[in-house]
C-alpha cells in the first residue's frame, strides 16, 4: 500500500473539525478531512446542508467548496502511528460500501477533532431496543428515524437532555419528561454560567420555549426500564417515591466522554478528565498534532469552532489571524468546569445494577460477573467483559464509573473490519 | 426514492436517510438477539455501539452508519449465533 502524502489531515467533520481544516487551507496547507459519517456536520450539524443560514450553513458550504480541502466522509481511523516528520493513519472506507480498502496516509500535521461520545450507565432493562442514548435518538432522528407521536422520556444528566427534548419534541414526539440527575443549585449554577457566554442567553430562552410544558424534574433516578421483546416503561424515583411512565423511547444519557482512541494511538497525553491536553494553541503533547473540540473537554459548538480556529491557525502558521482567540478559549474552558461541576454524577442517584444486569452488552457480562475484580484489565482477561463488537466504548466508561476502572490500553484496529482487509494488508496494524 | 428490501418486505425510504432509520420506521426495531437470545436494538445511533449492526447486501455493517440505497437487500441478525 502506498502513503497519500497530506500536508495536514483533520479527523473529524463536526464543528472544530469544518472549522479548522477551513482555516488550515485558508493559511495554504493542502488538508484531507475525514469523517466517519456518511456525511458532514458531526453529531449537532448532522443532516445540516451546505445552503442553510447560519454558521453550519457556512462552514460546510465554504469546505466543500475549498480548492484545498478534499472531504472523505464514511471514513474511519483503524491505525495511528506518531512518526518524527510524519504522522501514519490507516483509514477504512468501507462502512456502508461493499466497496472494502484500506489507505494509508501519512499528514504532517494532524488536527483531531473526534468529538465525544455518550457515557451510558447500566440498570435492569436497559438493553431492550426502544432504550437509546439521548443523543443516539437525536442523531436517529436527524437521519430519519420518525419519531411523530412517539412518547419519549428524556434522563441522565447534562444540558445535552434540554437539546435532544427540544429537538425531538420539534420533530413531533411527545416528550412525557425530562428526568436530571444533578440537583437544582447544580442545574441553576450552569444556568447562570451560560448566561455570561455571549449568545447563550438567547439559546437557552429558544430551548426554553421549546420545551414549554415538558416537566424538567432535577433530582430524579433513573430506576429501570420494562418491556417483554421492546421498551413499554420507565420507572423513575424522585425523592422517596417511584413512579412509571408508559413509552416507546427512553433517551438516556450520564453525559459525554471525550473520544480519545485516535489521539491514545498517537500517544497524546490526558489530562485528569480522560480529554486531551493541549496547551493554548491547541497543540498536544506530540509534535505536529493539534486538538480541537470535544476531544479536549465538553464545551458545546462555541467552544469547539473556537477551538477548531485556534488549532487550524496553529497549524499552518498563522499567529496573526489569532487575535484574542486563546483568550475567548480559556473563557470558554471555565466554562466546560463550570459544566462538569454543575452535573457531575452523584452515586445515589445513578441507576443501581442488580447482579443480573448486562454491562457489556456484545459479550453479556453482567454486574454480578464483574465482582471481585480490581481492573479493567483483570475483567476482561477473565470475562471478556469490553472485547466485543464495541471494543470497550460503551462499557469502558460504565466501568469506569460504576467500579473505577479507567479504561487503558487502546489497540489498532479501533473498529472491527473484515478479515479479508487485514490480509490484504497485513503490516498496517501494530503487533499487540 | 431508494427502493430497498428488509426483511424480504419491500419499502422507499427517503434519499439521505440511514439503513437504521429505514428499519425503525418499517416497524422492525429489534435489529438482532443477544448471545443469550434477547432481543436488542440501536442505542447510540452514531456508529459507537455497533447494536444496529444488519447484514446489508451481504456484509455485516453499522446501519446508523449506512445510507440507504437503492436495491439494497437488508436482513437482520435475529438468529442467535455466537458471533465474534
Amino acid at each position: 500500500m502506498k502513503p497519500e502524502p497530506w500536508a495536514a489531515v483533520v479527523v473529524g467533520a463536526g464543528p472544530a473539525g469544518l472549522m479548522a481544516a477551513r482555516t488550515a487551507a485558508e493559511g495554504g496547507l493542502r488538508v484531507l478531512l475525514l469523517d466517519a459519517q456518511p456525511t458532514p456536520g458531526g453529531q449537532i450539524w448532522r443532516g445540516a446542508a451546505a445552503g442553510q443560514q447560519g454558521a453550519a450553513g457556512e462552514l460546510l458550504r465554504d469546505v466543500a467548496s475549498h480548492s484545498g480541502i478534499t472531504v472523505l466522509s464514511g471514513a474511519e481511523i483503524i491505525a495511528a502511528e506518531a512518526g518524527g516528520q510524519a504522522h501514519t493513519l490507516t483509514v477504512t472506507t468501507a462502512a456502508g460500501t461493499t466497496a472494502a480498502g484500506l489507505r494509508q496516509i501519512q499528514a504532517e500535521r494532524v488536527i483531531l477533532a473526534t468529538g465525544a461520545t455518550e457515557r451510558f450507565l447500566p440498570f435492569d432493562g436497559w438493553t431492550l431496543p426502544g432504550v437509546v442514548g439521548a443523543g443516539g435518538l437525536q442523531a436517529m432522528s436527524k437521519s430519519g428515524l420518525d419519531v411523530r407521536g412517539q412518547r419519549v422520556v428524556v434522563a441522565g444528566s447534562g444540558p445535552l437532555l434540554l437539546a435532544v427534548a427540544a429537538g425531538l419534541r420539534q420533530k413531533g414526539a411527545r416528550v412525557l419528561a425530562v428526568a436530571e440527575q444533578a440537583g437544582w443549585p447544580g442545574v441553576a449554577a450552569f444556568g447562570m454560567a451560560a448566561a455570561r457566554l455571549p449568545g447563550k442567553s438567547r439559546e437557552a430562552l429558544a430551548l426554553a420555549a421549546g420545551l414549554l410544558g415538558v416537566p424538567y424534574w432535577a433530582d430524579c433516578a433513573v430506576v429501570r426500564a420494562s418491556g417483554a421483546d421492546q421498551l413499554q416503561s420507565v420507572t423513575l424515583r424522585r425523592g422517596r417515591r417511584e413512579l412509571t411512565l408508559d413509552c416507546d423511547y427512553l433517551a438516556v444519557g450520564f453525559g459525554l466522554v471525550p473520544d480519545t482512541r485516535v489521539a491514545a494511538l498517537l500517544g497524546c497525553p490526558l489530562d485528569d478528565v480522560g480529554a486531551v491536553r493541549v496547551n493554548a494553541w491547541q497543540a498536544t503533547g506530540v509534535s505536529g498534532v493539534y486538538a480541537a473540540g470535544e476531544v479536549c473537554g465538553i464545551g458545546g459548538v462555541d467552544g469547539a469552532l473556537l477551538e477548531g480556529f485556534v488549532a487550524g491557525c496553529a497549524a499552518s502558521g498563522q499567529i496573526e489571524r489569532l487575535h484574542d482567540a486563546p483568550r475567548r478559549a480559556e473563557i470558554q474552558r471555565r466554562f466546560q468546569i463550570t459544566l462538569e461541576r454543575s452535573f457531575a454524577l452523584r452515586p445515589a442517584l445513578l441507576p443501581m445494577p442488580s447482579p443480573q444486569t448486562i454491562v457489556c452488552r456484545c459479550e453479556d457480562v453482567r454486574h454480578g460477573d464483574l465482582r471481585g475484580f480490581t481492573d479493567w484489565t483483570a475483567a476482561k482477561l477473565q470475562t471478556r467483559c469490553g472485547m466485543g463488537a464495541c471494543q470497550g466504548r460503551v462499557c469502558g466508561p460504565a466501568c469506569d464509573t460504576l467500579y473505577g476502572w479507567r479504561f487503558e490500553g487502546v489497540r489498532a484496529p479501533l473498529v472491527p473490519l473484515p478479515l479479508a482487509q487485514l490480509l490484504d494488508e497485513p503490516t498496517t496494524l501494530s503487533p499487540p | 426514492m431508494p427502493e430497498l428490501t428488509l426483511d424480504g418486505m419491500r419499502v422507499t425510504a427517503p434519499a439521505g436517510t440511514t439503513v437504521l432509520a429505514a428499519l425503525q420506521n418499517a416497524g422492525l426495531s429489534p435489529l438482532r438477539r443477544s448471545l443469550g437470545g434477547e432481543s436488542r436494538g440501536a442505542l447510540c445511533g452514531m456508529g459507537s455501539c455497533s447494536e444496529c449492526r444488519a447484514v446489508v447486501d451481504g456484509q455485516t455493517v453499522r446501519t446508523c452508519l449506512t445510507p440507504v440505497r437503492d436495491g439494497q437487500d437488508v436482513r437482520r441478525l435475529l438468529a442467535v449465533t455466537r458471533e465474534a
